[in-house]
């Protein structure tokens, strides 16, 4: 089948230093993917588009780019289906959110950084076991998810959060470290959960699930962080913006069956007293009350609301 | 057409011009909203209240479903978050009927049961899938012609794709660009259509979720949108809330008002300004209802 890619290009050293679109128009077999259709491009019609790639069955991770706006593995991405997508030329771009070096080339220093930062090693207490060390099967299954990740960087280029934000650890680091705090053999629970409250941690996720769509293993880096928040709440974290939000969140459904918008960002800001946070939320609710949109004083109880309390009390003992 | 209504705790709460604007749109369109069955339901928890304790989660989404299943009503909502947080609840309750079987315990003091045949809908999606554009259409009296409009989601209407049914439905995927083009307005394309606005994050890290304001609002306006339109009461509450904060990280004020979904039905529909509270935005919406010869 004939088709065209629309390449999003980049040489810093060329006479022409800016990004730009380059139309290529090539005929593929119709299982081909869009890997196989680059490697055509680059070996048959232009010998300086530059990609990386090695096993081509989704097992390495070099192949993460936009394919039609959304990361995805190259060789993983039917050219079929990205023509549909498109409804047109499939646009090739290189992976979001790191630094172009060339064409579809991104520097994944930053990335490994953050996967370094997180601790990605087994920190065991105690003597060491004779052999090795030995953990109930049961207690490892829910790991199995996080450990298929293949650390392509397909939801880093996604997250809505480090393009606004490079300061944060971004899913893949996250989910490596969820992969060593859920490890029954991993003794180093309190330094981890205490590093990963901090700014930049478990707290500055969005939940936009951009991460949970670009992953092509499944292995759900938001719902790992969403565990991570747990555990370092049912760890004692409980002093953060994040930690209290969730905290006055739940108590307000709890007590009315719905939110109470006066006061969630005065508790998630750390109360009434915490004066500096408090300032800051007077311009937004002035401007608010002057328009008659402010929340009502009065936080009425949904009625019935004995039923949804018995709920949280039989759920809330469970754990 | 007649619908268990459940308004949501932000429409009214902070945002009472969007429960406003519902009833007057859905009066117009023949969409009965009935109030009753929804009473006592609770909030769905925002996936907030999940961080904590997804299992109460579900088992307060649970209830809710069992209520609507008791009105014999299809559930709609009218909140990007509710509709997907339901949605995912839905898809855990329904794929697995030991986990099923453990929540309903949990709801039979009430009398409840969720029997797994809750389709709790948005409107976004009831306009496109039970009115019909077509309908749509032939209802508009003053049609928004020559007004740019740009969409905007909200995350939880548009991920994850399995639990909102995109592949059975993909109708769904662009619902908000035909309804834009079927009340005669044109369509603003831009990629942040589909990404976050900030608010989960906005009690956290407010300096991301402006960024975030700042860089959807400025862009669909480089693009020519006169407004942009949206079915999530949060994102509304973001965009149009800290569009100031947005404004101020920029030289000049952005200046993009933000409708909710039922008030550009509104509009097209004939419905006065006022009723809908477009005048209680944050960034104005006066000069763009003079614009289209629409006064506030
Ligand atoms: S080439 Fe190895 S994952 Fe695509």
């Amino acid at each position: 089948m004939d088709v065209s890619l629309s390449v999003r290009r980049f040489n810093p050293d060329a006479s022409r230093p800016e990004p730009y679109f380059q139309e290529y128009g090539i005929q593929v077999e119709k299982s081909a993917t869009v890997l196989d259709a680059l490697i055509k491009i680059r070996e048959e019609v232009d010998g300086t588009l530059t990609l990386r790639c090695s096993c081509r069955s989704a097992i390495c991770g070099s192949c993460a780019m936009r394919v039609n706006g959304q990361a995805a593995l190259a060789c993983n991405t039917k050219v079929v289906d990205a023509v549909e997508q498109a409804g047109g030329s499939v646009v090739v771009e290189p992976a979001g959110n790191l630094e172009v070096i060339k064409d579809l080339v991104v520097d994944f220093q930053p990335f490994w950084g953050k996967v370094r930062d997180v601790e990605p090693w087994l920190q065991t207490a105690g003597p060491e076991p004779e052999q090795e060390y030995i953990a109930p099967n049961e207690d490892m299954l829910h790991l199995a998810g996080v450990m298929s990740c293949i650390m392509c960087g397909a939801c880093v280029s996604d997250c809505t959060v480090l393009e606004v934000d490079p300061n944060f650890l971004g899913p893949a680091a996250l989910a490596k470290a969820y992969r060593f705090v859920g490890d029954p053999r991993d003794d180093a629970n309190a330094g981890r959960l205490s590093n990963l409250n901090e700014y930049g941690g478990v707290w500055d996720c969005t939940r936009c699930m951009q991460c949970v769509e670009a992953c092509p293993k499944g292995v759900d880096p938001m719902g790992r962080i969403m565990a991570l928040r747990d555990r370092a709440m049912e760890a004692g974290f409980t002093n953060s913006h994040g930690a209290r939000h969730a905290e006055a969140f739940t108590e307000s459904v709890e007590h009315s069956g719905r939110v109470d918008e006066l006061r969630l960002p005065i508790k998630s800001k750390g109360g009434i007293f915490n004066v500096p946070e408090m300032l800051k939320l007077v311009p937004v609710g002035l401007r608010a009350q002057m328009k008659g949109k402010r929340p009502p004083i009065i936080h009425r109880k949904n009625p019935g609301q004995h039923n949804v309390r018995r709920i949280f009390e039989k759920v809330e003992d469970k754990r | 057409m007649k619908y268990a209504f459940y308004p949501g705790c932000v429409s009214r709460g902070a945002a009472p011009e969007l429960f406003a604007a519902t009833v007057e749109a859905c009066a117009k369109l023949g969409i009965e909203l009935d109030f009753e069955p929804m009473k006592t339901a609770s909030c769905t928890g925002s996936g907030v209240l999940q961080e904590k304790n997804q299992r109460l989660g579900d088992t307060l989404n649970a209830r809710t479903f069992a209520l609507a299943e008791r009105s014999g009503l299809p559930l709609l909502t009218i909140c990007s978050t509710c509709q997907g947080v339901m949605s995912q609840a839905n898809q855990r309750l329904k794929s697995d009927p030991g986990y099923l079987a453990e929540v309903n315990a949990d709801l039979s003091e009430e009398g409840l049961e969720y029997g797994g045949n809750a389709d709790p809908r948005h409107l976004l999606w009831v306009l496109v899938e039970d009115l019909g554009l077509d309908k749509l259409k032939s209802m508009v009296v003053r049609p928004m012609t020559g007004f740019r409009v740009a969409p905007f989601y909200g995350c939880y209407l548009v991920r994850p794709s399995s639990a909102l049914d995109l592949d059975e439905k993909p109708e769904r995927r662009d619902s908000l660009e035909r309804v834009i083009e079927a009340v005669g307005a044109q369509v603003v394309d831009f990629p942040g259509k589909t990404l976050c606005c900030g608010f989960p994050i906005l009690m956290i890290n407010e300096t991301n979720a402006v960024k975030m304001v700042a860089n959807h609002t400025t862009d669909a306006k480089s693009r020519g949108a006169d407004a942009m339109v949206t079915p999530c009461p949060l994102c509304h509450l973001n965009l149009d809330g800290y569009q100031p904060q947005a404004s101020s990280m920029h030289a000049q004020p952005i200046d993009l008002p933000i409708l909710h979904l039922p008030q550009m039905l509104g509009l097209a529909l004939g419905i006065d300004p006022k009723a809908m509270r477009l005048n209680k935005h944050i960034v104005s919406t006066e000069k763009l209802l003079s614009e289209v010869a629409i006064s506030a």
